[in-house]
């Protein structure tokens, strides 16, 4: 099948290293990835909260894009959002779109006079649930070349892939990135945390929120002996590591801990180059994989 | 129109009277309308609106009318006929008519109750009248078939309901068969050490009554079996129930318990159904010291010579009363019985199915249920609480509402939690000193003596944090919370999120139906509410009765509820059931189906449709024969006739084209 993809303005900027490494993921697994033309800004949450209005129109004409660009002219486009935050507010908007009300008649008809139109012939997708459920563990376990033997993982979903809508995991205890990480051949550590808030915009807005929630994560993740944290949305994995050193400041116990995407996590199982999955931009370096990586890269050169 | 020819005395004088039943249904439906409608209506002679038909006035107009205009058939536009369609046909009956001269236009439930707008209701209204009109100028006088009773009862369940229905039926001389499907009776309560909110000892109050069970010459007990099949109608019920194998002879028993001090296991290993897992059996066991029948039962899944053919059996040699019987085999029983009370109780609920609880994946993450266990003096622990590790906890707390009151699960407050947490912190305080927290959406404390134990509670020092426990975790982040298990709450009353470390988390699980309910209840031919719940005739008028006659429920199978609730059903129930065996028959309504001979092709196309097994088929004549006292009035078999041979009364053909006309005409 061939997948839609609407990167969002993360994936193209602090978050390249999630588009690197999804795309080579994709690409090594030979699923055929296009990228939205023409896309545009997601909406964002913050927005959503400001002016519904707009916010819900700028996701709709997204949404419009993808019917109009599906892969099986007619039928359900699925579009995958990498983005927690994009993933939320294209399904938050479609709710909308799908309901009777103002709101909803009010944004068709801005899409009308911009000469679009939507008609619900989209399935949004996280990647995480399109390579768990719809590729399939025993797909991925075939490609898997370096299983990440005696790695400790801690799998952060945060909370917007989960809540409110939960469409492929419980919404207060996932556990596909768990079964996906056990796939690779590493060991998810019990995690109490993996779906408690990163802290989101509040580690720029209000910092002595913001870092605490995430000293309490990189702390616990530590004290339960994991080696690394993989994430799924662009603004975890820049909290989580971003801000270690302001973190130690405030709290001089936590060790450095590297944050990875999972699909960064992914391809080094499988083998890929460490340059084709953005390693090189981590700033907590992965140094217990850095051997078995660049073996992985001389493997694939030769 | 043309009125059928049976009356030669001026054909049809009908009298329609419409209800307001307050304003239930003059809220939306213009009555007064509806009324000067009716009077256009071919043979109708009156035409009136009363407030309430039903009640003795409205009554007393009807049967004026039917002396005054010489009125031969009655309308009554107004509710269900489930609800009053008895009533209005007594009327025609002590007014010397035949009572099925009568028709009712269903204007509540199926108008007022579901119609936004009072235009279209007064509408719908009209169109029902003449439908109505229309169909009871066909009808015929029909008459009512007496069919004797059996003078016995079922009672499905051996728990507090079905123990006292049996019992009470039993004492006023009535045979009953108690049918249980765990090798024990006693149900739920017999897991409890202490009821609310006296505090009473919960084995002091039920075994005796077990005991006189088994005892009594009227019943006949048959616990470890199932009812399979239920044929038959009210007062005539035919069931099949199937003994499974105990392994063990029930009439040579006598619950010495030798053999089990002999199984060659020499300690308990097996975890322990009734004990859920915290105590051992052995193979060969007993339920509990006080299970009734006493008698012991092997277990296949466990017991050596059923897994490999290779055993001494040592259990054999120890029975001087030669009871087991390695090959005994299930038995099928066939019983008539004239009614049936279902009280087949209810299953907890499932607190794994709340991940973020943890129960399953923390140790001493305990359901109310396994707590019960642990605070009986006949439990695994003695009655005293002690953690799976064997310490006692200094600090516990109790989520209220675990799978109730949660749009995720349940809807429905379980009503029993908030009384069982309480007597639940009350006995573990005692027993271990430590401090206990509840954690409770609402009190919820109504009932004889509830809402003072609820304050016995608070003067006791139990604390109450009013807030819905967010998660469980073990993650400590003071030393003060190292190794207990954290419990995140909003605490609403303060408006803050604590943090509340204990040793110890007990889920005040709710209640569900039990699994097969659905299954049980297509068996019986009865409904479930949304829930699942078996559905009471009447929320409030006919609360232990179906919408099956004969059948009638008990207990926390009809919804949650405590013991003293479960017994008053039972009595109730068991009153029902008696009064009507005791009457010696049942009228049977005569809506039943027949078969027209000159019709009949013989092609057997109804004989296995019939799903009362009420055709026959007469090979001299060549034809089918319905016997009126099992059928149902279904209509299967009518719908099915190739040749139009099966019809039924007060649904044959022209009754219901009529009515359809009348709907259709006036629209």
């Amino acid at each position: 099948m061939t997948y839609l993809y609407f990167p969002g303005c993360s994936l193209k900027g602090t978050g390249r290293a999630y588009e690197e490494s999804l795309l080579a993921v994709f690409r090594a697994l030979g699923i055929p990835l296009v990228e939205l033309a023409d896309w545009n800004c997601c909406g964002a949450t913050t927005y959503m909260s400001i002016d519904e209005h707009q916010s819900c129109a700028l996701a709709a004409r997204n949404l419009a894009l993808a019917e109009q660009q599906s892969p099986t002219a007619g039928g359900t486009a699925q579009l995958i959002a990498p983005c927690s935050a994009c993933y939320l507010v294209l399904l938050k908007a479609q709710r909308c779109l799908a309901s009777a009300g103002p709101l909803s008649q009010g944004i068709l008809h801005a899409l009308q006079e911009a000469g679009y139109r939507y008609q619900g012939r989209v399935r949004i997708r996280h990647p995480l649930d399109v390579l768990v459920n719809d590729v399939g563990l025993k797909e991925i376990a075939r490609h898997v070349r370096q299983p990440l033997r005696g790695l400790r993982v801690a799998c952060y979903y945060g909370c917007q892939i989960v809540r409110p809508f939960a469409s492929f995991d419980h919404p207060h205890y996932p556990t596909t990135m768990d079964e996906l990480v056990r796939t690779l051949g590493a060991e998810p550590v019990d995690w109490p945390l993996k779906s408690h808030c990163c802290g989101g915009s509040l580690t720029g807005t209000i910092p002595e929120v913001g870092l605490r929630l995430n000293y309490l994560l990189l702390h616990e993740a530590q004290r339960r002996g994991a080696d690394v944290v993989i994430t799924v949305c662009p603004l975890c994995q820049f909290n989580l590591e971003a801000y270690q050193d302001q973190i130690r400041r405030r709290y001089p116990t936590l060790a450095p801990m590297p944050v990875l995407y999972f699909t960064q996590l992914m391809g080094m199982a499988m083998g890929l180059p460490a340059r084709e999955l953005g390693l090189q931009r981590l700033m907590v370096p992965m140094e217990k994989l850095a051997v078995a990586s660049v073996r992985g890269e001389s493997h694939a050169r030769a | 129109m043309h009125a059928p020819e049976v009356y030669p005395d001026g054909g049809p004088r009908i009298g329609v009277y419409v209800c307001h039943c307050g304003l239930n249904i003059a809220g939306k439906v213009d009555v007064h309308e509806v009324v000067e409608f009716a009077k256009t209506l071919p043979f109708v002679v009156v035409a009136r609106e009363y407030k309430f038909m039903c009640s003795e006035p409205g009554q007393e107009l009807i049967r004026q009318d039917i002396e005054e205009f010489k009125l031969n058939r009655v309308i009554v536009a107004s509710c269900s006929p489930l609800l009053h369609e008895a009533t209005f046909r007594r009327v025609l009956e002590r007014s010397g008519q035949n009572p099925f001269f009568f028709q009712m236009a269903n204007i509540r439930e199926h108008v007022s109750w579901v119609t936004e707008d009072p235009r279209q209701a007064t509408e719908k209204a009209k169109s029902l009248v003449a439908a109505a009109v229309r169909r009871v100028i066909f009808h015929e006088p029909l008459e009512r078939r007496r069919v004797p009773v059996k003078d016995r009862v079922l009672v499905v369940g051996g728990g507090i309901a079905g123990i006292h229905a049996a019992l009470t039926l039993a004492d006023a001389g009535k045979h009953v068969y108690l049918v249980e499907r765990e090798p024990t009776i006693g149900g739920h309560m017999a897991y409890f050490d202490k009821t609310f909110p006296t505090l009473d000892c919960a084995a002091c109050i039920l075994t005796p009554k077990m005991s006189a069970v088994a005892a009594h010459p009227n019943i006949t007990l048959w616990t470890y079996s199932e009812v399979t099949r239920v044929e038959g109608f009210v007062g005539n019920f035919r069931v099949q129930v199937r003994r499974k194998p105990r392994y063990v002879n029930e009439e040579l028993c006598i619950g010495c318990l030798q053999c089990i001090d002999a199984c060659v296991y020499k300690d308990a290993r097996f975890p322990d159904e009734f004990n859920l897992g915290l105590g051992k059996r052995k193979p060969i066991y007993i339920p509990f010291p006080q299970a009734t029948p006493r008698v012991v039962l092997i277990d296949p899944e466990t017991c050596i010579w059923f897994k490999t053919g290779k055993c001494k059996r040592t259990c054999l040699e120890a029975c001087e009363r030669k009871a087991i019987d390695f090959e005994q085999q299930e038995r099928i029983e066939e019983i008539e019985v004239g009614a049936i009370i279902l009280a087949t109780g209810f299953k907890t609920f499932d607190a794994r199915r709340i991940p973020e609880y943890g129960y399953g994946k923390y140790p001493n993450v305990y359901t109310a249920l396994e707590v019960e266990r642990l605070v009986n003096a006949a439990g695994p622990t003695g009655g005293e609480v002690r953690l799976r590790d064997g310490r006692i906890p200094k600090r516990v707390g109790i989520i209220h509402c675990v799978g109730s009151r949660d749009e995720r699960f349940n809807r429905y407050c379980s009503r029993v939690c908030c009384m069982y947490s309480l007597k639940l912190a009350h006995l573990i305080k005692e027993r271990t000193g430590a401090e206990v927290y509840n954690f409770y959406i609402d009190m919820r404390t109504p009932g004889k003596g509830y809402e003072e134990f609820y304050d016995r509670l608070l003067q006791e020092g139990v604390h109450f944090i009013r807030g819905r426990v967010a998660e469980i975790t073990d993650w400590a982040i003071t030393p003060e919370e190292e190794g207990k298990l954290i419990l995140r709450v909003e605490d609403t009353m303060i408006g803050v999120v604590r943090r509340i470390p204990v040793d110890m988390v007990v889920l005040a699980v709710g209640l569900e139906p039990q699994p097969d309910a659905d299954e049980v209840r297509r068996m019986f031919n009865i409904f479930c509410s949304k829930e699942g719940f078996f559905l009471e005739r009447h929320p409030k008028l006919a609360p232990v009765s179906t919408f099956t006659d004969g059948i009638f429920l008990a207990g926390a199978c009809q919804g949650p509820k405590d013991i003293p609730d479960s017994v008053a059903q039972a009595g109730a129930a068991a009153a029902e059931a008696l009064a009507l065996i005791d009457k010696g028959y049942v009228e049977l309504e005569p809506n039943t189906a027949y078969i027209v001979e000159e019709l009949c092709s013989g092609c057997k196309t109804c004989i296995g449709l019939c799903p009362y097994n009420a055709i026959s088929f007469d090979e001299g004549k060549a034809v089918a024969v319905i016997n009126e006292a099992l059928c149902k009035g279904c209509g299967t078999c009518v719908a099915a006739c190739p040749s139009g041979a099966a019809r039924q009364h007060l649904f044959e053909d022209v009754q219901i084209f009529q009515e359809i006309e009348g709907v259709l005409a006036y629209v």
